[in-house]
């Protein structure tokens, strides 16, 4: 549905005398499946919102070749207008005008008739449970019922893809529960949804597929499963009275589901295995055979963050 | 076809919004009048005119073109709280046509100026300002391209610079001597010979002379057709250029 080969951009802006060049997207090549919810996940300053505006068409490329539902983005910028929906960042919404007028407004610029633009935007206030604010000017609205206004306009002509940037940033926790079910809806309705975000949750829960960017490259790309597996197993966290600590380490080494094994400095062990819910078992009747009695027991997965560091050496969660 | 739509589209969308706000239809319409009632009556002694009438129709006319340049200027701003919204992105991300876009706010801005232009002239004929129809018909069209390539310029200069800290200098530095050389509100009948020469590479100068003349009943004059020629040049390179930064990437 969308794919693109080595995408550039880079910026040039003025600092009193001195221009600087900064290099936002430095090519990018992504291939996103059609119906699948794609999610650009990085932190600030990564270039998702670069990346997303050149296949958007609102800035051009400087290098690099994109095909969206179809249409090549250079050559035919648009034909791709006309199948794609783009939520911005940071608002799309008129202070003084009604949710109801912008999505007639907004369906009436794709060409679509009166009679129609009317009848799909009462729809689109029902679906998202905006009916009741329809006709208030938009500058009365909360946060979140912009954001659905916003996430409306940008489906209302029903485009093969919409583009999401940040749809969830500013949103408490049952509002984004929410926008992510209105989302898997818009996928399930068909459409391939391309969203970016900084929250590992989100992209982990979410996304079909994820690609990691930093730094105007995308540093990783597969399904949250894949990418997770792929930098180790699982980390069993053995909570143990510090004098009883050596022993168990002694018992536990060179246990053949066990990868590695380090010490906690309090007292415990860390230990590294392919498949934590299958090595607890063994290692409780290990320890008890042992007679050795272990205070706590933990099991931990590696997080998309986990990945992020490894890729990148720094935390998503620090940056 | 859909270039026209999308221009209606536009235009209504723009005309509607500006209606809903009161505050800004009450500054339209009573800044001139107050312009016709207080200023106005300095003139006859000051354009040592024979009547009140003859008066007015030396400053009527340029009064019209003094709206019709600032009515336009200063219609970025508004383009440029469009912008911050981002409704002006999310314009762009349809296929609608990008001369719409501009045409459509530019003509709502002709069209309010029109609105403004007529009340000042019906008001004038309770003065006792005559002007035979067809001539300010014409008068009329005059203003309208003015308005239309100020307030295109206008936009176009607010998708460059981005910042009302930055359109608002610019447009008073543009506006201040197009003012003083075009003999808007006194006739330069009078200026010292260095100053007409200025004048005379000011375009908004020959608009003037040419809405005077109109308004003088002076069809035939040449000043007529020049002035509609000039600003009707203007007009559409203002447009096609403004267009063109619709057109371009934003930000
Ligand atoms: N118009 C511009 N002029 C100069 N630099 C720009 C411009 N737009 C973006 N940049 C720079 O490009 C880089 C990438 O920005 P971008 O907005 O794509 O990041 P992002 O991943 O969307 O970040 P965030 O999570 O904060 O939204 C940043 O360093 C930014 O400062
Ligand atoms: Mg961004």
């Amino acid at each position: 549905m969308i794919e693109t080969r080595g995408l550039r951009k880079s910026f040039r802006s003025r600092a009193g005398r001195e221009t600087k060049t900064v290099d936002a997207v430095r090519g990018v090549d992504l291939d996103v499946a059609k119906g699948e919810i794609f999610g650009f996940l990085g932190p600030n300053g990564a270039g998702k919102t670069t990346t997303l505006r050149m296949l958007a068409t609102l800035i051009e490329p400087d290098g690099g070749e994109a095909t969206i539902a179809g249409a090549d983005l250079r050559k035919d910028p648009a034909e791709v207008r006309r199948r794609i929906g783009y939520v911005p960042q940071g608002g799309s919404t008129w202070d003084e005008s009604t949710a109801r007028e912008e999505l007639v407004l907004h369906a009436r610029m794709y060409g679509i008739s009166k009679a129609d633009a009317q009848r799909r935007a009462a729809r689109a206030l029902d679906a998202f449970q905006l009916t009741e604010y329809a006709d208030r000017t938009c500058k009365t609205y909360s946060g979140g019922q912009r954001r659905r206004v916003e996430i409306a306009l940008g489906i209302i002509h029903e485009p093969k893809i919409v583009f999401l940037d940040e749809p969830t940033t500013g949103l408490d926790p049952q509002s984004r529960a929410h926008m992510w079910d209105e989302i898997r809806r818009l996928r399930a309705d068909g459409m391939t949804v391309f969203i970016t975000t900084h929250y590992l949750d989100e992209a982990d829960a979410l996304c079909d597929r994820i690609a990691i960017m930093d730094n105007g490259e995308v540093v990783a790309e597969g399904t949250p499963t894949e990418l997770k597996r792929e930098i180790s197993g699982d980390v069993v966290l053995v909570g143990l009275d510090l004098a009883a600590t050596p022993q168990a380490a002694q018992t536990l080494d060179g246990e053949p589901y066990v990868n590695k094994l380090e010490t906690v400095d309090e007292g415990g062990l860390r230990l590294y295995v392919d498949e934590g819910a299958t090595a607890i078992p063994q290692v409780l009747r290990r320890l008890d055979h042992a007679g050795l009695e272990l205070r706590s027991i933990e099991l931990h997965r590696p997080s998309l963050d986990d990945v992020f560091l490894t890729k990148t050496g720094r935390s998503l969660r620090e940056s | 076809m859909k270039f026209a739509r999308d221009t209606w589209l536009i235009f209504q969308r723009q005309t509607q919004l500006l209606l809903r706000n009161p505050v800004w239809v009450f500054v339209g319409v009573f800044q001139p009048v107050m312009y016709l009632l207080l200023f106005a009556p300095l003139l006859k002694p000051a354009l040592n005119a024979p009547t009140q009438a003859a008066a007015y129709k030396i400053f009527v006319p340029g009064l019209l073109v003094l709206l019709a340049i600032f009515g336009g200027l200063f219609q970025g701003f508004g383009l440029i709280a469009e912008l911050r919204a981002g409704v002006i992105e999310r314009s762009r991300v349809t296929p609608i046509s990008r001369l719409a876009l501009l045409l459509g706010r530019s003509l709502r801005d002709v069209v309010s100026l029109m609105v403004q232009a007529v009340i000042i002239t019906l008001l004038a004929l309770i003065f006792d300002l005559r002007v035979f129809i067809g001539d300010l018909l014409l008068a009329y069209l005059m203003l309208a391209l003015i308005a239309l390539m100020t307030s295109a310029v206008s936009y176009g200069v607010a998708l460059k610079v981005k910042s009302e800290d930055a359109l608002a200098p610019l447009m008073n530095t543009v506006a201040q001597p197009v003012l003083l050389l075009s003999g808007i509100l006194l006739p330069l009948t009078f200026a010292p010979g260095w100053l007409q020469g200025i004048a005379n590479w000011n375009p908004f100068s020959w608009a003037v002379d040419g809405t005077r003349a109109l308004f003088a009943g002076d069809l035939g004059s040449d000043k007529v057709w020049q002035g509609l020629s000039i600003t009707a040049v203007l007009a559409a390179l203002g447009v096609y250029w403004a267009a063109r930064q619709f057109a371009r990437s934003v930000r």
